[in-house]
């Protein structure tokens, strides 16, 4: 089943860096596999990286992601794979066989580069960006947006939600958190 | 030229415990040689046993760890290397058979067959040994020692294919395998 919440449109602050490290701790979120994202680039990834509590893991490409934070699950480890909508739309092969067939709780955070609105994801104006929500309802996975200040208590939730139901999870980040 | 299954045999007889990730047809043979061993079954991710053997390594760094890799699906996954290299877990063992085709889609040449050096790459990216073995006597002698040694060590067994063996596919791609795999898991955890 796929679920999107979409937050309130318009400007307002910006979601918290720190907020979002602070929801992966409380998830018990172990691991953090990355290729950098341009948008959690500065807020999210550096604070991870000095961050002696997380276990960074920096991988070439998103697809290897894929499958460390799905063998991982089979650890009783938690992990996150953060990365930019690129990196996503290369990973779809992997996406399909290891986490939605083989039904494996594969938590991602993917920055939607080029994005920068409060529209939903759905109506951006990059192609990049408007085609991720799209393809993640076709394939079944499970989505949340997220944009603006106070959305980081969703992350827990739904991370939670992705582990009992072994399911995979996309939080989309439509533009740099502060 | 060894044969790969007379390879698995060899590997099966000094394997104790080791988590196992084969591909393709290594998967089938090794599920009939050693049935009993811990192994996750994944085929068709385009390369993803190296990422899936750093992952059980990492979560799970009291167990050691052995992908059976083909030459196709490392090519498609060449980046693991450095990835895994980067990582440096200690417990993970990454053999590649080498028979320098696709062999599960028709048979075809890899790129640069005969040319590229799988040993190479995996020292240039940084593991901490590589070896080569075309020989099954050189293969029986090293093993012990390469089981033992401290990862991420690279094994390149340049094999042609050797007995027919069932392919259960079902079994495969089924979640009977993952469970098997997950509960032995969990077991040496207890």
């Amino acid at each position: 089943m796929t679920t999107t919440v979409e937050p309130p449109a318009g400007p307002g602050a910006a979601i918290s860096g720190k907020g979002i490290i602070e929801a992966f701790k409380r998830s018990a979120v172990e691991f953090i596999v990355s290729v950098p994202d341009r948008v959690t680039s500065e807020t999210v990834l550096r604070g991870v990286a000095s961050d002696a509590t997380l276990k960074l893991v920096r991988v070439c490409k998103e697809d290897e992601g894929v499958s460390i934070c799905a063998a991982l699950s089979f650890c009783d480890k938690r992990a996150l794979l953060l990365m930019q909508n690129t990196g996503l739309l290369d990973s779809i092969n992997a996406l399909r066989g290891i986490a939605v067939e083989y039904q494996l709780p594969v938590v991602m955070m993917v920055g939607l580069l080029a994005h920068e609105s409060a529209a939903p994801p759905a109506q951006s104006k990059s192609y990049g960006a408007r085609i991720v929500t799209p393809i993640l309802d076709a394939m079944g996975i499970a989505h949340e947006y997220l944009h603006s200040a106070g959305d980081e208590q969703r992350i827990a939730p739904a991370i939670e939600r992705a582990y009992a139901n072994s399911t995979p999870l996309v939080l989309l980040v439509g533009r740099s958190p502060i | 030229m060894m044969k790969r299954d007379q390879c698995l045999k060899l590997i099966a007889k000094y394997h104790r415990d080791e988590l196992v990730v084969p591909v393709y047809q290594a998967t089938f043979e090794w599920l009939a040689i050693k049935p009993e061993a811990p192994t996750f079954t994944a085929v068709g991710a385009m390369g993803q046993a190296s990422s899936l053997a750093l992952g059980f390594a990492l979560g799970a760094p009291d167990r050691r760890v052995m992908v059976l890799d083909g030459d196709g699906s490392l090519l498609m996954n060449l980046g693991s290397l450095v990835s895994i290299a980067n990582a440096a877990p200690g417990n993970l063992l990454h053999f590649v058979c080498e028979n320098g085709t696709y062999e599960a889609n028709g048979g075809h040449p890899i790129p640069a067959k005969d040319k590229v050096s799988f040993t190479g790459l995996a020292l240039a990216a940084g593991y901490r040994e590589a070896h080569e073995f075309s020989e099954l006597d050189a293969l029986e002698a090293a093993l012990p020692g390469i089981l033992r040694a401290r990862g991420p060590v690279f094994i390149d067994l340049k094999i042609v294919p050797g007995e027919t063996y069932p392919q259960d596919w079902a079994y495969m791609h089924g979640t009977e395998s993952r469970e098997k795999f997950r509960k032995a898991l969990r077991q040496s955890h207890a």
